[in-house]
């Protein structure tokens, strides 16, 4: 399929798609890139006043430490879920596949919901724990609330490139590992996990980058005493109509996203587990 | 995906190269007392699969609560919520938006995501494989980020709380889900079917109408239901764009949380729940029930 | 895009493309890929109308390369090609008016039988009725008829190809391309197709140009054949002519099997002297090819080559080589026995009738043959 004459063609029928990135996302984000940085003369004052104003280190600090921790979350849940996918049957893998994906495409509102009724105070979870004794346990506007509900979404972004990467080790080394001596703990340790790492790694940028951005989550779970950076973004602009801090803090979570993205491509495949995540709960067979 | 050495494993004296298909069941079945996936695995895993199904369907008997809040578990049994949600026209109009929009938004979208996809599958080169890269981007960039863009934008161009704007931003963000649709479809194709269409007269045209198009239609379709339910669910951007006469239901959803507690919601999760649990098991069903045939 | 394909190339001789046939002209063909050589290197050629030419050659030839220049697929670097006279280098596939037959069928998986042999009828806006007509009639002509709703996948390879050859020539296309269709197919299988094939070609009487790297396949069913190395065409001519008179040590060695002495650089009037032994040569058996006289072997088929227990029972005039039997292969109607030659041990072979003598490895013989079995051909 080499005809020459068709080549200009091709590129004309990506115009749209071009022309419609280019206009929706690009021209906006260069805009607000602007706004940041001429205020209106040539400024990196907003960019400056990041770390100055007090707040936004807070909220930028608190928004690690929770993406950090749907991270960790996601990874302790998320390995044995996709060691577990490599051991069952085809068809059994792909019933495991698609229910990791279902959250993901669930109304993002019905979710959230879900989880206030869940997690409010009075609810089944504070219920179950005040049968048990504990009676002060408060889910419901509290940064564990929030993790427990963005792990529930996050979770394919883990277990796909981990599956990827568990479903290529060769299980006989463990085997081997065991018939030259090695308990089973020793022998996950010091053979399936070192093997496990590039994964690992694409899982938890992947997570801990995508975690970063969460709007109606914290929104909705947390507490306004308790922003993150997305509700701090999302202040600034509507309520405050301060578009140059906006531009700025907005700016600074997009460059860190896309290179934190970039990185775990390079390490193992996270733009094709988004591509997998993309595709849907339901596969098409042929 | 890389291969599945496990299947190996399991099966000790035969052969098995990776990439071939799996053992026969009767001889996997005979070495699974070898080594058996242990039950605390097992079990955890359906923990998993229970940690991702049940929430959700919390708000299924939550909607026929009869309580003025969100208190679980429900009081009583109505249907007053469901009611409420078809007949008070705050929750009609943003039902009717999110539709009119999620509608416009998948054509839109299934038009141009299944131009470029084809573009991109008939160019080699690492041009090509960039811009696939960059039209990828929507889906990694922080909603939030991409809303507050959009909004300064959209204030200066007069296009917020418009059903322009709406359908606009929108496309941007469900075209990757029909490219990748799309793609995956093509990737099907046998290039050598389009040479034979040429040998037999199509012109490039005609036999992208007559032989790619036929071939292709599944993803395209799925293209188009995925760019629906992108549009209808979205949250942050609606939020961002909306203006007081202009809401779609995402929003008024969260109004009834934030704003004033409105157990509709419940009507309205369940009824978003149940749609799209329907509209992913449609043409798995229908294909099983094709192939009959 | 307002002619419709058939009024773009009228075929040469007989008034529509199915009859009488069409001739192909190459002439200093090259394409280029940018590859440290070109993919097909100045070929020129000239395809009867009528005729059924192969061309055949190992993988990387260039002999695909070119029905994809025939076809259209590729564009030419240099070089021009000729439908009937007429000049069609700039002319895109789908207005060639040529069938063509792929190794895997390609046929449109999402139609039926009927609706696949009649896509190129609907391309070209012949009436519902004659569609009809046309399309049972070519079923018929490769005895393919009663499936006409059923869809590729539910028939097997050789019905598949069958359709595939009735939807390329139910158009009456100015000539069929034929890009190796019976590669996927099994031996048996593949044998009653070749007959089908040629069997279609003499009722239909199109050009038709074949390709593949299976020289029996070539020999079985060519009028003539193209021998392409490396790029460049070895040489043309019939099936016998190959065979029996190559010009080159490639084309000897390509078409059946052949014991080689080389000769190098070799005066080739009278007598010739190889490893000790003194050969008549018969300077009608040297091949016309120029490079013979820079390097030369001489090429004997196996089933000219006799066997002699004793020196002296090699006939007067005979050119002959003292020989070891290394082993014997039964062949059924023949024994192939394989020798190792002179003093060196050049593996050699010739034929012998099932129960003429009795052989085995380790014997001393000496293999002898007429000088006008033997062809000098240029190394």
């Amino acid at each position: 399929m080499s005809s020459r004459h068709t080549r200009w063609s091709n590129w004309l029928l990506l115009v749209p798609a071009l022309a419609l990135l280019a206009g929706i996302l690009l021209v906006p984000l260069i805009r607000t890139l602007w706004y940041s940085v001429f205020d209106p003369d040539w400024t990196l004052e907003n960019y400056g006043a990041l770390f100055t104003d007090g707040v936004t280190t807070t909220v930028l600090w608190r928004t690690v430490v929770t993406a950090a921790m749907v991270t960790v979350a996601t990874l302790l849940i998320g390995y044995p879920y996709a060691y577990l996918m490599t051991r069952v049957s085809p068809r059994a893998r792909g019933v495991l596949l698609a229910i990791v994906l279902i959250p993901f495409w669930t109304s993002v509102m019905a979710r959230n919901f879900a989880w206030i009724v869940i997690l409010q105070d009075g609810g089944p979870v504070q219920s179950l724990f005040a049968f048990f004794g504990a009676d002060d346990v408060v889910f419901y506007g509290t940064t564990v609330g929030v993790t427990i509900a963005m792990t529930q979404v996050m979770l394919p972004f883990m277990v796909l490139p981990l599956f990827s990467t568990l479903g290529g080790i060769d299980r006989r080394l463990l085997l081997a590992a065991r018939g030259l001596g090695s308990s089973p703990t020793a022998a996950f340790w010091k053979v399936f996990w070192p093997l496990s790492r590039g994964g690992v790694m694409a899982g938890v940028i992947l997570v801990f980058t995508l975690s970063l951005g969460f709007y109606v989550t914290p929104a909705l779970l947390g507490s306004p005493q308790e922003s993150l950076v997305a509700q701090l973004l999302a202040q600034r602009t509507t309520l405050l109509l301060d578009f140059a801090a906006a531009g700025a803090l907005g700016m600074v979570v997009l460059v860190v996203t896309l290179v934190l993205v970039a990185w775990a491509n390079r390490l193992g495949g996270a733009v094709s587990a988004i591509g997998v995540v993309a595709a849907g709960p339901v596969k098409e067979s042929r | 995906m890389t291969p599945i050495a496990p299947e190996t494993a399991q099966n000790p004296t035969l052969e098995a190269a990776p990439g071939s298909p799996p053992a026969p069941k009767a001889a996997r079945r005979r070495y699974r007392h070898v080594d058996p996936i242990p039950w605390w695995l097992k079990a955890f895993g359906g923990l998993v699969v229970v940690f991702f199904i049940l929430p959700t369907l919390f708000v299924i008997p939550m909607s026929f609560s009869d309580a003025q809040t969100f208190e679980f578990p429900p009081r009583g049994f109505t249907w007053r919520l469901y009611e409420n949600f078809f007949t008070n026209p705050v929750w009609l109009d943003s039902l009717r938006n999110s539709f009119l929009v999620a509608v416009l938004t998948a054509v839109l979208a299934t038009t141009v995501g299944t131009a470029a996809a084809v573009a991109l599958w008939r160019l080699p080169g690492r041009a090509a494989r960039l811009v696939r890269t960059l039209l990828m981007v929507p889906i990694v960039a922080p909603a939030i980020v991409v809303a507050v863009a959009v909004y300064i934008a959209f204030l200066g161009w007069r296009l917020t709380g418009t059903v322009t704007g709406y359908v606009l931003a929108h496309t941007a963000i469900a075209v990757p889900y029909v490219l990748v649709s799309v793609t995956g479809a093509l990737g099907g194709l046998d290039p050598r079917l389009l040479r034979a269409a040429a040998s037999l007269g199509s012109s490039p045209g005609r036999a992208f109408v007559r032989v790619t198009m036929p071939l292709i239609s599944r993803g395209i379709l799925t293209g188009a239901i995925f760019a629906f339910i992108v549009s209808f669910d979205e949250v942050v951007l609606a939020l961002f764009l909306r203006s007081p006469v202009f809401q779609t239901m995402p929003v008024q959803m969260y109004n009834s949380v934030t704003v004033e507690i409105d157990p509709t919601i419940s009507a309205a999760s369940s009824i978003m729940v149940v749609a799209v649990t329907v509209i992913f098991l449609l043409p798995p069903l229908l294909r099983g029930r094709g192939r009959r045939r | 895009m307002t002619t419709t394909p058939e009024t773009t190339v009228r075929a040469g001789g007989a008034a529509q493309g199915g009859r009488g046939g069409t001739e192909i002209r190459l002439e200093h063909v090259t394409k280029d890929f940018g590859l440290a050589t070109p993919a097909v290197d100045d070929v020129s050629l000239t395809v009867e109308p009528g005729e059924f030419m192969t061309l055949l050659g190992p993988s990387g030839s260039g002999k695909t390369t070119t029905l994809n220049l025939i076809a259209g697929f590729e564009t030419l670097t240099a070089g021009t090609i000729s439908l009937g006279g007429r000049d069609v280098s700039d002319v895109p596939p789908h207005r060639r008016n040529l069938g063509m037959l792929f190794q895997n069928y390609a046929l449109f998986p999402h139609l039926t039988v009927a609706q696949n042999v009649a896509y190129p009828l609907r391309e070209r806006k012949v009436p519902k009725k004659e569609i009809a007509r046309k399309v049972a009639e070519v079923l018929e002509l490769v005895q393919l008829t009663g499936r006409d709703d059923h869809h590729p996948a539910q028939l097997s390879g050789g019905q598949q190809q069958r359709v595939a050859l009735a939807r390329a020539i139910v158009f009456e296309p100015a000539a069929l391309l034929l890009d190796e269709p019976l590669g996927a197919l099994d031996r048996n299988l593949r044998s009653a197709l070749q007959t089908e094939i040629r069997r279609i070609h003499r009722e239909v009487g199109s050009t038709f140009v074949f390709v593949t790297h299976d020289q029996e396949e070539a020999m079985n069913l060519s009028d003539r054949i193209a021998l392409f190395n490396d790029g460049r065409i070895e040489q043309v001519g019939t099936p016998q002519q190959l065979y029996a008179e190559p010009e080159t040590l490639f084309t000897a060695r390509f078409l059946g099997d052949s014991n080689v002495f080389e000769l190098g650089r070799a005066e080739l009037d009278g007598k010739v002297g190889w490893d000790g032994e003194t050969w008549a040569i018969d300077p009608a058996t040297v091949a016309a090819h120029p490079g013979v006289r820079e390097r030369s072997a001489i090429v004997v088929r196996p089933e000219d080559v006799e066997v002699a227990v004793r020196r002296e029972d090699v006939p007067a005039g005979a050119n002959a080589v003292r020989a070891v039997v290394r082993d014997v292969e039964y062949m059924g109607s023949y024994r192939t026995l394989l020798l190792a030659m002179g003093d060196r041990g050049l593996p050699g072979r010739t034929r012998v009738a099932p129960l003429r003598g009795d052989y085995a490895a380790g014997d001393e013989i000496t293999a002898w043959w007429r000088p006008e079995a033997q062809r000098i051909v240029a190394a």
